[in-house]
């Protein structure tokens, strides 16, 4: 009998033989086996292209000692703002966080099953996985996508985790088809990532403490929604910030909205001094 | 043509019980216990690998004697269940009494139904907001349940080990007590008391003070200075 819960279950409450099937580590292959409706992947969907929320802009820089990663609040659905608080940041595990660009509500769903797939692989095994495994799981979930994305449902993470092994913080990017890419010092995906990326290149330094990186990261935001209509700026009106996440040897941590509200808030007023932001110097 | 011998159901169901029994005596035992701040496990377990406590979600755990491959399978069930509804629903719609019911039906039907019933005896705990409302659920190889407060000893000699743990409990003892009082009583399971250094147990705790998944190990130096007290 179908359930909510997935699957054939007895009929005395007990556990399905599938549960007790020596094997995977994987929630993501033990739903393929027991409830494959729960994957987003093996949706079908009608031809015609639809028009839901989307994610914009992600962006993410290293730091000696960790990566951080920050995202706008903004969904936008053709020239309607969606959504003006949406969270595009989310922690992975305890060490590692995913960002995420495009479809939101396939997003979302790929997020909440990216995590679940971590937690149970740590608690199936008793370890967690290396952060290349991690990326590795994330590449396979974003092929099993593909089909969907090709109706323009696409879904483009950015991952970055701090690898205890380098003892640095590490990016990951993705396109559609799942290649899995690492990325140097700082990335950015999404519709405003190209505007973000040059901002990136002209302050990023490979010696920013924490803090600079923050800073960082909300100017590469600023300049995205600067000049994309689809990146939501610093909403001061209504205290609505960025999401900006780190991740360090201590583990994944958000940035709280008070903390962060001050970082705003003066580069919001630097702005109006300068509203091109801080100049690179011009050196030999 | 020639007949099977009859034998009376209460009999396959008595030698089946034995059976189990005499598989679950063999291996060392395992205390769950609550203190101040939730619950704590503590089991004689020489192995880092093999875990006889672990983490099932948020903040329930699994605690477990007996045949280890059996065990494990339940386990993996568990954690599996715990995962698909926390998907399916939401992470507070998985609960410690829904998982012990799965448990309990499994173990009974296999009891029941197959030649040999698992030589496992288990614990499902679930830590709550309040002591109150921490929920400890012992399951035995033929399905039954049982609702227990305070503490539970599991394994060969449970008699021995509770007898231990009934002078010596009370409610609120915190972390360290509790620690030395299970494992004082472990160390007393064939009458004389043994030494049992920390590289010989293994210990976790659900701590309440945890904001989502309350599973901790705890080993070297910090179990140290717990024992030592």
């Amino acid at each position: 009998m179908p359930s909510a819960r997935g699957g054939a279950e007895p009929a005395n409450g007990g556990l399905p033989r599938s549960f007790m099937a020596a094997g995977t580590s994987s929630f993501t292959e033990f739903l393929g086996d027991h409830a494959p409706d729960l994957l987003p992947g093996r949706r079908q969907v009608p031809g015609t292209v639809v028009d839901v929320p989307h994610g914009t802009t992600i962006v993410s820089a290293t730091f000696p000692g960790g990566v951080i990663m920050a995202g706008d609040r903004r969904a936008t659905m053709g020239n309607v703002i969606a959504q003006r608080d949406i969270e595009k940041v989310f922690p992975a595990d305890e060490h590692s966080c995913v960002g995420i660009a495009g479809t939101a509500g396939l997003a979302v769903e790929l997020v909440r099953l990216f995590q679940v797939e971590l937690e149970h692989y740590e608690k199936i095994e008793g370890t967690p996985l290396s952060v290349d495994g991690k990326a590795n799981r994330l590449a396979t979930m974003i092929r099993g996508n593909l089909g969907l994305a090709m109706q323009g449902l696409a879904v483009v993470p950015l991952f970055a985790g701090y690898d205890d092994e380098v003892e640095t913080g590490r990016i990951f990017s993705y396109d559609i088809t799942g290649g899995r890419y690492e990325e140097h010092e700082f990335h950015a995906v999404g519709s405003g990532s190209s505007f973000a990326r040059g901002s990136l290149k002209k302050l990023y330094r490979d010696d920013l403490s924490e803090d600079e990186a923050v800073a960082v990261c909300v100017h590469a935001l600023y300049d995205a929604a600067d000049d994309d209509s689809a990146t939501g700026g610093p909403d001061m009106a209504r205290r609505i910030y960025p999401v900006v996440a780190v991740c360090t040897a201590q583990g994944y941590r958000r940035i709280p909205d008070d903390v962060l509200g001050d970082v705003v808030t003066s580069i919001v007023a630097g702005r109006q001094e300068r509203p091109g932001g801080p100049t690179a110097p011009l050196g030999a | 043509m020639s007949m099977p011998f009859y034998v009376s159901p209460e009999q396959i169901m008595k030698d089946k019980a034995d059976y189990a029994r005499k598989g679950i005596s063999r291996g060392r035992s395992v205390i769950v216990c609550q203190y101040d701040g939730g619950i704590a496990f503590v089991a004689e377990n020489p192995s880092r690998a093999l875990h006889k406590v672990s983490e099932i979600y948020d903040r329930i755990a699994f605690a477990a004697v007996g045949k280890y491959n059996e065990f494990e399978n339940l386990r993996v069930a568990g954690v599996r269940l715990a995962d698909l509804r926390g998907y399916s629903y939401d992470r507070r719609d998985v609960t410690g009494r829904a998982l012990a019911n799965a448990y309990a039906q499994t173990l009974g039907t296999i009891f029941t139904e197959t030649a040999k019933p698992y030589e496992v005896e288990i614990v499902v705990a679930e830590v709550g907001e309040t002591a109150a409302e921490d929920q400890m659920y012992r399951l035995t190889f033929d399905g039954s349940v049982g609702d227990e407060h305070g503490y539970v000893a599991m394994g060969g000699s449970a008699e021995a080990i509770s007898a231990v743990l009934e002078d010596g409990y009370t409610d609120g003892l915190e972390l360290g007590a509790a620690i030395r009082l299970a494992v004082n009583a472990l160390s007393r399971d064939n009458g004389e008391p043994r030494v049992i250094g920390s590289s010989q147990l293994e210990v976790a705790v659900l701590d309440r003070s945890r904001t989502r998944r309350a599973f901790r190990r705890l080993s070297g130096s910090r179990l140290d200075a717990l024992l030592a007290g």
